[in-house]
């Protein structure tokens, strides 16, 4: 057989991506997916692909789902590389939580509160019983009952704590570091951790926050607080001088009070992990407050033994744009490392098979 | 491109990476963390390369992107591609008309001469990382010049297998001071990078580290005195050029063990086809 060079890559890839729409468009007889039906429809892949992509943008999430087929990391991904292209006309005021508009709040800790417990749109309690109406669009929407929104600003659940000294202070405001502008340096401040988090994969999360519930870094961790509303993001521009307000965006923030036995400097009291991402995220947050706290063993003078609590281990391996493009690079070709692989493991071979004729 | 910058980055940022490239022939074989930036190609797929090419490249430069040797692979299709269409410069196979080499796993056999850049892509910029996976404590070793680790490595191989195992991303010692990783380029290649009259630069956009190795500047490779460095190339001449002293890549040609062995370098394959056949003429 002649051995014929591989050419054409060109037209390979060209080909590639034709066959690429058509399949992402389907069977033609079924109408296209409007990106509104996705930002109506679809809003927590919205949510997790705005958390994960890094920006909050809905309607530029949609289009991204929709050119990804529903792929959420590769969507994330085509976020993240727009993304990267805007330029920063400013940084926001640090976002208020707690002067939060919610559509859900719940706290572990305790059984009613200031503000009450109010579920919102949640799927806690519903069984997952696969619903067939859904399927043959008979999902007759019943209005939700109108709900009397705590009109006040509901206190943190922290705060409640705080009075009375048994949790530690939030800490004192610093500069935000951007990890995406500045290379990630060790240590790394807990606002480039939490940041690092905010992108990073939904699922490491969930895993690695799992690990400190089973023994590996546990931190007897009770829900706090778990908020779910729209916030105003402000900025003040220097030229003004005062803030005003750009825009509402929907978070989920989750606040972990965990256990801490007191050390030489501090005394024994609750200690936080804090979670916070774009969009109704709660599986995220909980998961970031968990590992955010697990991270902080150094800091509090605990044992550093487990995954979660190794800073460089989490940080590195958690966003999965970077996971994904590496783990994907495999298929890329290799054969001239193979190739080199292939002689050294030859040479070896004859001179193991040489060393046993020898004997 | 309609909306992007010439060559896709901002000039800020190209700016703050040539920076990096600086700092970088300065101290050669110094691992630079630089604000690496989300490329529109995935991470592990040169997204540190393309931006130190996008950050030298001008309007006048003549590009040539190669993987495992060569033009035609399509991942360096595609990386070509993105230059010719966000910069819209000069592209070519030829490894003499190029003043920009991008490349992935290989160094051209041709030797490159002074004004040429060639442009390596990281996967993993340290060294030492399967021996020690912190990379705060790798950059203390740096500091240190502590590479005890890493002979330590090598003899351990040779008292198991009676010759160092490492077959690619062989460690080399830049200017007798640092402990480089070379990018997985085979071991073949490695003394290309000594005294090389072009200037290297090696981008890690995963890791967003940046490293240099200025013009003829020595670059050895770590052996032992009764253990010298030792070439390996599959010991066979190209079938297509007759070339008995280049990088060879394996061609499986049936499933009855059939092989056929060529330069793993098109460019230098095809050249060196016509100098055969003008000879012959």
């Amino acid at each position: 057989m002649a051995y014929v060079a591989v050419k054409g890559g060109e037209q390979a890839i060209a080909h590639a991506h034709a066959w690429l729409a058509e399949q992402r468009r389907g069977d033609q007889a079924v109408p296209e997916l409007g990106t509104d039906q996705i930002e109506q429809q679809l809003g927590r892949a919205v949510d997790r692909v705005m958390a994960e992509g890094s920006i909050y943008d809905r309607s530029l999430a949609s289009l991204a789902i929709k050119q990804a087929q529903g792929d959420l990391v590769e969507a994330a991904f085509l976020l993240r590389a727009y993304r990267t292209t805007l330029p920063r006309f400013a940084s926001s005021l640090p976002v208020e939580t707690a002067r939060m508009e919610v559509a859900r709040r719940i706290s572990a800790i305790y059984k009613d509160l200031p503000g009450g417990q109010v579920l919102g749109p949640t799927y806690d309690y519903t069984h997952r019983l696969l619903d067939f109406a859904l399927a043959a669009n008979g999902g007759a929407t019943q209005a939700a009952p109108a709900m009397d929104f705590p009109a006040e600003r509901l206190a943190p659940v922290s705060a409640i704590l705080q009075a009375e000294g048994l949790i530690e202070g939030d800490g004192a405001p610093s500069r935000a570091a951007d990890l995406t502008r500045e290379p990630l340096a060790f240590p790394a401040a807990r606002s480039t951790r939490l940041q690092a988090l905010a992108r990073g994969d939904e699922g490491f999360l969930l895993a690695l926050g799992y690990s400190t519930q089973r023994g590996y870094g546990s931190t007897h961790p009770f829900v706090g607080e778990i908020r779910v509303g729209t916030v105003a993001v402000e900025i003040e521009p220097p030229e003004l001088g005062f803030a005003i307000d750009i825009g509402d965006i929907t978070v989920t923030e989750c606040q972990m009070v965990t256990q801490f036995a007191g050390s030489k400097s501090e005394p024994p009291q609750f200690t936080r992990g804090y979670g916070l991402g774009f969009g109704h995220c709660e599986r995220k947050a909980m998961a970031m407050s968990l590992v955010d706290r697990a991270m902080r063993a150094e800091e509090l003078g605990e044992d550093c033994t487990a995954p979660a609590q190794d800073v460089e281990f989490v940080m590195y391996h958690c966003d999965n744009v970077e996971a994904n493009g590496f783990v994907e690079h495999l298929k890329l070709p290799h054969y001239v490392d193979f190739q080199s692989e292939l002689e050294t493991v030859r040479r070896m071979r004859a001179d193991a098979a040489r060393a046993e004729a020898a004997e | 491109m309609n909306g992007y910058n010439f060559a896709y980055l901002d000039e800020q940022t190209k700016r703050m990476i040539r920076r990096a490239i600086l700092k970088g022939v300065a101290i050669p074989g110094h691992q630079v963390p630089f604000g690496s930036r989300e490329m529109p190609l995935p991470y592990g797929w040169g997204t540190g390369g393309i931006q130190v090419t996008a950050s030298v490249l001008g309007a006048s430069d003549v590009l040539k992107v190669i993987d495992q040797g060569a033009d035609d692979t399509t991942n360096a299709v595609s990386i070509r591609a993105f230059f010719a269409r966000t910069a819209g410069v000069q592209t070519t196979t030829h490894t003499g008309e190029a003043t920009i080499i991008q490349t992935r796993h290989r160094v051209p056999e041709q030797t490159l001469s002074e004004g040429q850049i060639l442009v390596y892509q990281v996967p993993q910029p340290e060294p030492l990382y399967t021996l020690e996976s912190s990379r705060a404590e790798t950059r203390r070793m740096h500091g240190l010049a502590e590479y005890g680790l890493m002979h330590v490595k090598l003899y351990e191989d040779i008292a198991r297998f009676g010759h160092v195992s490492i077959a690619y991303s062989y460690p080399v010692m830049v200017n007798a001071r640092y402990l480089m990783s070379p990018s997985p380029i085979p071991a073949f290649d490695n003394p290309k990078l000594n005294m090389m009259p072009a200037l290297q630069l090696f981008g890690a956009g995963r890791e967003k580290r940046i490293y240099a190795i200025p013009p003829y500047t020595a670059v050895r490779s770590l052996d032992f005195d009764d253990h010298p460095f030792r070439l390996t190339r599959a010991p066979h001449v190209c079938a297509l050029c007759g070339s008995d002293n280049t990088y060879l890549d394996e061609v499986v040609t049936d499933d009855r063990g059939g092989r056929m062995f060529v330069c793993s370098d098109t460019d230098w394959c095809e050249q060196s086809r016509d100098r055969r056949q003008e000879a012959a003429e």
